[in-house]
Order: C-alpha cells, then sequence, then structure tokens
C-alpha cells in the first residue's frame, strides 16, 4: 500500500495523494457516469415533452425560491457564530403553522377572497412575527449560555431544541395534517404557468431583495455584518454583540416565517413535522452556495430546487429505477454529501480551511 | 422581587405549556398517593417548588423566601387565569388539548371561582416558600430529601411494574386497591428513601474517621460481592420479571448496545455521527434478507446469519467513514445525517423493493436455535442481548485502554495535533466507524430476529436521535453513563404509557438542559469533565467582551 502510495506521489508530480481522495473522486466519477448516462437515456427515449420539462422547472424554481429564504437564515446564523443552527427548519415550521389559524379564521370570514393582497401580506407578517419571537428565544434559551463550549455541545442542544420544538406543535396543535384555505387569486394559469408558483417565486425573490437593503442601508444590518466579520473588533469598536446576534437570529427567523407560508401555499398542508425536510435540504442550499455566503445561499437554494425538480425524470428514469420521484429527497441528501466531500466551500464559498 | 416576578412568570408559562401540550391531563389518571393526588397535581407543584427554590437560591435572606412565595403564587395565578380561559372560551379548534377536563384538572377540583383562585394561590405560595426554604438546607439534607421524594413518586408510578415482583401482602400494605400509594405506604417508602443515604452517610464517616481499619483487601472484598450481586440479579432477571418487564429489558438491552457502539464513535473519537440508525438498519434487514424466506434470496439459519450481517455493517461502516474522514464537527454530523435518511429512502422505494420489501418490510425472519431449543421469548432474547451487551462492553473498555482508545481519544481533543504526534487519522478514525457500526448491526440483527420482523419505520432519524440522546444524558464518553441513559430514556418511557406521546419533547428537553446545567452527563467519565471545565476556563480567557456581557446579564 504504502509502496503504491509513494508511485502515485511520484505520478502526480509529488504531491501526496492519500488513499481516501482517490476512493472519494471514484465514487464522484461513478455519481457522474450515472447521472450522465441516465440523462442521456432519458433524452434519447423522449420520455416526457418539452412542456413538462418545463413544468418541472417552474416547479423547481419555485421551490428553490423557498429554499433559498430558509437557506438564509442558516447562512447567517452560520457567518456570524460559526454554529450550524440545525432548529432552523422547526422555527420555518412554527411560522407556517401558526399562520395556518389566521388564514383559516380569514377563509371564514370570506377575506381571502374579497381582500387577497392584504390577507396574503397579513399572513406573512405574522408568520414572521411568530417565527422571528420563536428564533430569538430560541437563540437565548439554547445557544447563548454556551457560546464558549466545545462546538459539538450547541449543535446538541439545537437538536433537542428542535425536537422541543416539533413535539410542542404537535401536543399544542394536534398530530394531524391540516389542510391551508386556498386563495381564490392564486389559482389558475398565467401562459401556462400557476400562478401561486409566479407568485412564490416573486415573493421570494422579493424577500431576499428586503433582506439585502436591510444588511446593507440599516445601522443593525452594519452591526451583524461587522460581527460575521470579526467578534472581537467588533465588541471593540462598540458593537453591541449580543444584539448583533439576536437580530441575526430575528432576521433569520422572519425569513423563514415568510418561507412557511410560501410553502404552505404552494403545499397547502402543514403539519408538526414539516420542518425538518425543507430544513436539511435547505442547509444543503446553503452549503451548496458556501456556508456563510448570502448570495451564496440564494444561489444554491434555486440549484437546489431545480435539480430536486427536474432530476428524478432526468437521470434517475433513465437508468430505469421505477417511481423515481420516492428517491427526490435522497438525491438532494446524496448532494449534500458530495458537495461536502468535493467542495466543501461551496459554489461561491472562500476557503473554510480546517474549519470544515 | 424583580428576579421573583420574572421567574414568577416564567414558571407561569411553562405550567401553561405543559397544560396546552396536554402533558397535564395525559397524567391525570395516574394517581400516586390514594385516590386524590394524581401524578398531573405533582407536576404542577414541582414546577412551583422549582421556582421557589430558583428564586431562594438567588437572594439569600428573608426577603428570598418572601419572593420564592411570590414566584409560587405567581405560578398559582397563571394556572387559574387559563382554566377560567378554557372553561369559557372553546379553544379545542386551535389547541387540541385544551378539553373541558383541563379547567378541573388544573384547579385541583375546586372550580374557576373564587375558591379555586384562593386554592391555587394559596398553594403556589406555600409551595414556593417551601422551595425557598430548600435553599436554608445543607446540600446532603437538600439532596437526599429532593431524592426521597422523587423515589416516592417513581415507586407511585410504577405500580403495574412492580405488582408481579412483589408478593401481595407487599403491595397491599404500600398501595391502595384501586389508587396509587397507601398514606402509610407512601410513609415507608419516604423513610426508607431518606433513611439510605443517611445510614450510608453515617457509615462513610465512621470509616473515614479511622481510614487504616478499611485494609486494601476489604475493599477489594467489597467489590467482589457487589459484583457477584450485580451479575446474579442480571442473571436472574427474567425469572422473576414477568414477560413485560423482560420485553422492556430487551429493547432497553439493544439500546446499550447501540450506545456502546456510538460511544465508540462519539464519545471516543469525538464524531457525532447523528445517522447511526443506518447501521442498526442495515444490521437488520441484512438478517431478514438472509434469513427470511419471504424475499426468496437466501434462507440461512439464524447463527449463519449473524456474522454476516455483523460483517455487511463493518465493510458499510467503513465505506461510509471513508468519505467523511476530512470532515469535522457539525458537517460530519449533517453527512452522516444524509447517510441515514439515504439508507432509509433506499429501503423505502419501489426500486429495491423486490430486494428489501419495500414499505410493506420483511417477515419471518430466522429466530435463533440452541440444538432442538428455539429461542422465542422475549425472556430468552434476554440472555442473548445480555451476552451481547456484555461482549460490547468488554470490547469497549479493552478499547479504551489500548493504543488506538489513547488515539481515539487524542483525536478528540485535537485533530491537528494528534496527526502531527504520529496517530495515523485514517485508520484510527476508521476502526472507530468499523466497531461502532459493528455493534449497531448486532443490535439491528438481534432486533429483527426479536420482532421476526423490518418495516422501514422502524428505522427513522428518531433512532438515532434516541441513541445521542442517551450518550448525553449518561454521559459522553462514559459506559455506565450508556446504561444510565438507556434505562432513563428508553426503559421509563416504555413502563409509563402515557409517557409514550410526549417521550421526544422530553428528549428535547433533556438535551438542552443537560448541556447548559450538567454538560458531563449523569454518569460522568472522569476525564472529560476535566476536559470541560478546561474548556470553560478558556472560554473565559479567550473572550472577555462576552463575559462582560454575560456579568452585565447577570446584575
Amino acid at each position: 500500500m504504502a509502496s503504491a502510495a509513494r508511485r502515485l506521489a511520484v505520478l502526480t508530480g509529488g504531491r501526496r495523494i492519500d488513499l481516501t481522495m482517490v476512493i472519494a473522486w471514484t465514487i464522484g466519477a461513478l455519481v457522474l457516469v450515472l447521472v450522465l448516462v441516465g440523462s442521456y437515456q432519458t433524452l434519447v427515449a423522449g420520455r416526457y415533452t418539452a412542456g413538462q420539462w418545463f413544468d418541472f422547472i417552474v416547479f423547481g424554481l419555485a421551490q428553490g425560491g423557498i429554499y433559498a429564504l430558509i437557506a438564509l437564515g442558516y447562512t447567517m446564523v452560520y457567518g456570524v457564530l460559526r454554529m450550524i443552527n440545525f432548529a432552523h427548519g422547526e422555527v420555518f415550521m412554527s411560522g407556517a403553522f401558526s399562520a395556518f389559524f389566521l388564514a383559516d379564521a380569514l377563509a371564514r370570514r370570506g377575506f381571502l377572497e374579497s381582500r387577497p393582497i392584504i390577507s396574503l401580506l397579513a399572513l406573512l407578517a405574522f408568520a414572521a412575527l411568530v417565527s422571528m419571537t420563536i428564533a430569538v428565544i430560541l437563540e437565548r434559551i439554547a445557544y447563548r449560555p454556551l457560546r464558549g463550549a466545545p462546538r459539538l455541545v450547541p449543535l446538541i442542544t439545537a437538536v433537542g431544541a428542535s425536537f422541543f420544538l416539533q413535539y410542542t406543535f404537535r401536543g399544542l396543535f394536534g398530530s394531524g395534517v391540516r389542510v391551508y384555505p386556498t386563495v381564490p387569486l392564486l389559482e389558475g394559469t398565467i401562459l401556462g404557468i400557476q400562478i401561486k408558483l409566479i407568485v412564490v417565486f416573486l415573493g421570494a425573490l422579493a424577500t431576499l431583495g428586503i433582506l439585502w437593503a436591510f444588511l446593507t442601508f440599516t445601522r443593525t444590518g452594519l452591526a451583524i455584518r461587522a460581527v460575521a466579520e470579526d467578534m472581537e473588533a467588533a465588541a471593540l469598536m462598540g458593537v453591541d454583540v449580543n444584539r448583533a446576534i439576536s437580530s441575526t437570529f430575528a432576521v433569520g427567523g422572519a425569513m423563514a416565517g415568510v418561507a412557511g407560508v410560501l410553502y404552505a401555499l404552494v403545499f397547502a398542508q402543514v403539519q408538526f413535522f414539516m420542518g425538518f425536510l425543507p430544513g436539511i435540504k435547505a442547509f444543503t442550499s446553503a452549503v451548496l452556495g458556501g456556508i456563510g455566503n448570502l448570495p451564496g445561499a440564494a444561489l444554491g437554494g434555486l440549484v437546489l430546487g431545480l435539480v430536486e425538480s427536474v432530476g428524478p425524470s432526468l437521470f434517475l428514469d433513465g437508468l430505469g429505477i421505477p417511481a423515481a420521484h420516492q428517491l427526490k429527497d435522497a438525491i438532494a441528501f446524496t448532494i449534500l454529501v458530495l458537495i461536502l466531500i468535493f467542495r466543501p466551500t461551496g459554489i461561491l464559498g472562500e476557503r473554510l480551511g480546517s474549519r470544515v | 422581587m424583580r428576579r421573583a416576578l420574572v421567574f414568577g412568570l416564567i414558571g407561569g408559562f411553562a405550567a401553561w405549556h405543559l397544560s396546552l401540550v396536554g402533558l397535564i391531563e395525559a397524567f391525570a389518571g395516574r394517581r400516586l398517593i390514594g385516590q386524590g393526588v394524581t401524578f398531573s397535581y405533582v407536576l404542577l407543584l414541582a414546577l412551583m417548588l422549582t421556582v421557589g427554590y430558583l428564586v431562594g437560591r438567588r437572594i439569600s435572606n428573608w426577603t428570598g423566601l418572601l419572593g420564592a412565595a411570590l414566584a409560587g403564587l405567581l405560578v398559582g395565578l397563571a394556572l387559574w387565569v387559563l382554566a377560567l380561559l378554557v372553561a369559557t372560551v372553546d379553544l379545542r379548534t386551535v389547541f387540541v388539548a385544551a378539553s373541558p377536563a383541563l379547567p378541573d384538572i388544573l384547579t385541583f377540583n375546586r372550580g374557576t371561582g373564587a375558591v379555586g383562585l384562593a386554592v391555587l394561590l394559596l398553594v403556589g405560595a406555600a409551595v414556593g416558600f417551601l422551595g425557598g426554604g430548600l435553599t436554608w438546607l445543607p446540600a446532603t439534607g437538600r439532596r437526599a430529601v429532593l431524592t426521597a421524594l422523587a423515589i416516592a413518586v417513581l415507586v407511585g408510578l410504577l405500580r403495574d411494574v412492580l405488582s408481579p415482583i412483589f408478593p401481595a401482602p407487599v403491595m397491599g400494605f404500600l398501595f391502595t386497591p384501586t389508587g396509587g400509594l397507601s398514606l402509610p405506604g407512601t410513609a415507608t417508602v419516604l423513610a426508607l428513601a431518606l433513611a439510605v443515604p443517611i445510614a450510608r452517610q453515617v457509615l462513610a464517616n465512621r470509616a473515614s474517621s479511622h481510614r487504616g481499619s478499611l485494609s486494601v483487601r476489604a475493599l477489594q472484598r467489597r467489590r467482589v460481592a457487589a459484583r457477584v450481586i450485580g451479575v446474579v440479579f442480571l442473571a436472574s432477571f427474567p425469572l422473576w420479571a414477568g414477560l413485560f418487564l423482560s420485553n422492556v429489558s430487551d429493547f432497553v438491552g439493544l439500546y446499550i448496545l447501540m450506545g456502546l457502539g456510538l460511544n465508540l464513535v462519539l464519545g471516543f473519537a469525538g464524531l457525532l455521527d447523528l445517522g447511526y440508525v443506518a447501521f442498526f438498519a442495515i444490521g437488520a434487514y441484512s438478517m431478514a434478507v438472509l434469513t427470511s424466506p419471504e424475499l426468496g434470496h437466501f434462507t440461512l439459519g439464524f447463527w449463519e446469519a449473524l456474522p454476516i450481517a455483523v460483517a455487511m455493517t463493518v465493510v458499510s461502516g467503513i465505506l461510509i467513514g471513508l468519505p467523511v474522514l476530512r470532515m469535522r464537527g457539525d458537517y460530519l454530523a449533517i453527512t452522516t445525517l444524509g447517510f441515514g435518511e439515504i439508507v432509509r429512502l433506499l429501503v423505502l422505494s419501489d426500486w429495491l423493493k423486490p430486494h428489501l420489501g419495500g414499505a410493506q418490510g420483511v417477515t419471518r425472519i430466522a429466530r435463533p436455535e440452541l440444538g432442538p431449543f428455539v429461542i422465542d421469548r422475549p425472556q430468552e432474547y434476554y440472555y442473548l442481548i445480555l451476552i451481547g451487551c456484555g461482549l460490547a462492553w468488554f470490547l469497549s473498555v479493552r478499547l479504551r485502554d489500548s493504543r488506538i482508545g489513547r488515539a481515539w481519544m487524542a483525536i478528540r481533543e485535537d485533530e491537528d495535533v494528534a496527526q502531527a504526534m504520529g496517530i495515523n487519522r485514517v485508520t484510527a478514525k476508521l476502526l472507530a466507524f468499523a466497531t461502532g457500526a459493528a455493534m449497531g448491526g448486532l443490535s439491528g440483527a438481534l432486533f429483527a430476529s426479536l420482532v421476526n420482523s423490518v418495516i422501514p419505520q422502524s428505522f427513522s432519524l428518531l433512532v438515532s436521535i434516541n441513541v445521542v440522546a442517551l450518550l448525553v444524558l449518561g454521559g459522553i464518553g462514559s459506559l455506565p453513563g450508556v446504561v444510565v441513559g438507556a434505562l432513563a430514556l428508553v426503559g421509563l418511557p416504555e413502563l409509563l404509557r402515557e409517557f409514550q406521546e410526549y417521550r421526544l419533547l422530553v428528549y428535547g428537553v433533556v438535551l438542552v438542559a443537560m448541556m447548559i446545567f450538567r454538560p458531563a452527563g449523569l454518569w460522568p467519565e472522569e476525564t472529560r469533565v476535566r476536559e470541560l471545565e478546561e474548556a470553560a476556563e478558556e472560554g473565559k480567557t479567550r473572550a472577555p467582551a462576552e463575559v462582560a456581557a454575560v456579568t452585565q446579564d447577570g446584575a
């Protein structure tokens, strides 16, 4: 083994290659070949029409917009505290779930039909407020007391907080699926695209814009950026670090709440466990774009949404796998694993060195 | 006084949370003492007591006691307000647990009128005052009192479990026929629970006063005796414990096995694996595929399939370990979580259905045979699992004290330094993954054979979280801690039926609370304690700004 490695080192001009790299690259190459072969076969077989592909892409973009919003929460917290807020998916869920009751009340009184835009804005604001509150409390209770602790410790409390939130919602509001009322304005299609998907995508983009403006032009935004750059230096410059961190969680939470309502508009249902998968996928998006990098998170979300929506039909069908949509989530996880192995800095990320 | 208000409000909020989540009502049927005192009451009283205690601890004079009473009173007030709210407004469309029965439970059956209010306020103030008074006791006395109360509650809770073990006259004395503990029973349990630690304390004091008299040999003899008692207890357990308890202990044993496996990875080598369930699943499915005639691939016997199943998990442990070798901390956690989910999704998919059974799972898995004798009752599986646990324990101890164990711990402390000191990171980490996986696989294979079937639902993320939680509770890296954690987090919920619903809620609280208040766990490993203390010291010296902020908060 050792001599083989030495011979390899000679071949590569003296650069050290360890066994793990060789195996990792083999796996990567294998996945790439499978994807290419699958795509080729699907396209040659002509299983789907252009219209169907178009639908996949539109749906993927809408979904990706939602992922992007959640991913920003992960990436902002990571940028400031260098930790993964594992409970962020539950923050998203709490916004969507709480807004359900408002939506239900509005629908019963007919507001959702007569004043749809005001109702929708009210829903978004309410969900953002709830998620924001929960995110701030979460930080205060589960993360702040442990800020100096070893890295594993806040991760474990995050897992704990995540389960606490899930099962609190389950206890409070029941374990069943609640069906979101439909908004009549958003039903129907324009140019063959479902209106609600357009609204969700544009809503996500608008929220991203607001976040960008907030971070760039307000004093709080400046404080957040300063703390993300260097916590100690920011503290020395008179930035209230605790407040900046709280506002990071608040902003991230609000975005997750907005994402929750958008998600509910697309899928029309809420449930206490709904935060888990979008949470993981948004984290994947954040990693995909380069964690700690805001445009990266947005980009990563869109890319992941697209791949997830197009992928099963594109390359899994071609490989002859029946019911490929069942493996949609597996694709997301595989992407996550592959990125972490090959390019942990993500598409737009800077070098993180040994942090990864 | 401001502190008392704050704690009172937090307590009130917690009381609302407990009630609206449904915990209080779920336990209303558990009678602890006589007919009247249910576990719900105990929970509410414990809340008031805690609030009072916390206030009393901060302010150590007479105002502290007053504050404690005030805080307890506030909790009582919060309960009354909630009861009134639930009684007058129908909240059930939103809060499913806000049933019409709830107000009665919250006001101790005194109604939501003035009487109920007065009772709640009085009880709250009195219990809060007592809680504050607890801070005046010396630490050992306080611990003894609290432990005795906890034991009494536990005995009351476990009535159904205890009844097959103890002879009828004892049970008749301790318990009332339909309710919980009888009054003399309560007194006896409390007295015993108080007397035993006090007696031990006295004996220990006497022993230490003339230390020389207790020779090394006597100590050794005592340890041997303790071991013999332990072995006899474990070996005879299913003989007297009955079917139900054996079943529960089987599951506890399977989790101990998994806990020991994850302990190698997380506790010794410091690699947080959130997808540990993958190995459990691979072990179980290997057993299923190899032995079940349903799929028709193989029909091996249990004993032939077991080593193959374990070998499969070892291989998969290495396969999963290889790509994640260079990752650290939270990235590793998320990646392994991803692997765990991938395994579950693959098993669930239609694609692999012909080979793995799909959503319906696989049944008719082989039972172990010993000559003409077939092991098929939980009492018999108990011994199999016990042997597995013993083996895993032995392996863990030997590995911990071996060269590779030291290497793992060095990696846990600081990977770069460990590598610089000449530790082969690749082999060390892979060995940790492989041995950890083997134990998880063994557990999975035994599980598959025990329940005679595998379905994908049994291998969700929750299993991984369970195992991590039990390690955290017992103390990461500590072997006895695994047992303590498994008993508390797997055993207790199995014994308390109503508890099942709220199990994960409690896990969440346990994980957060343990990390904040007792990061070393209930039965910590010694080096771990030192390490955490050092980390805390370091954190203090490193970030002066933060310390300043914290002290400001505290003032």
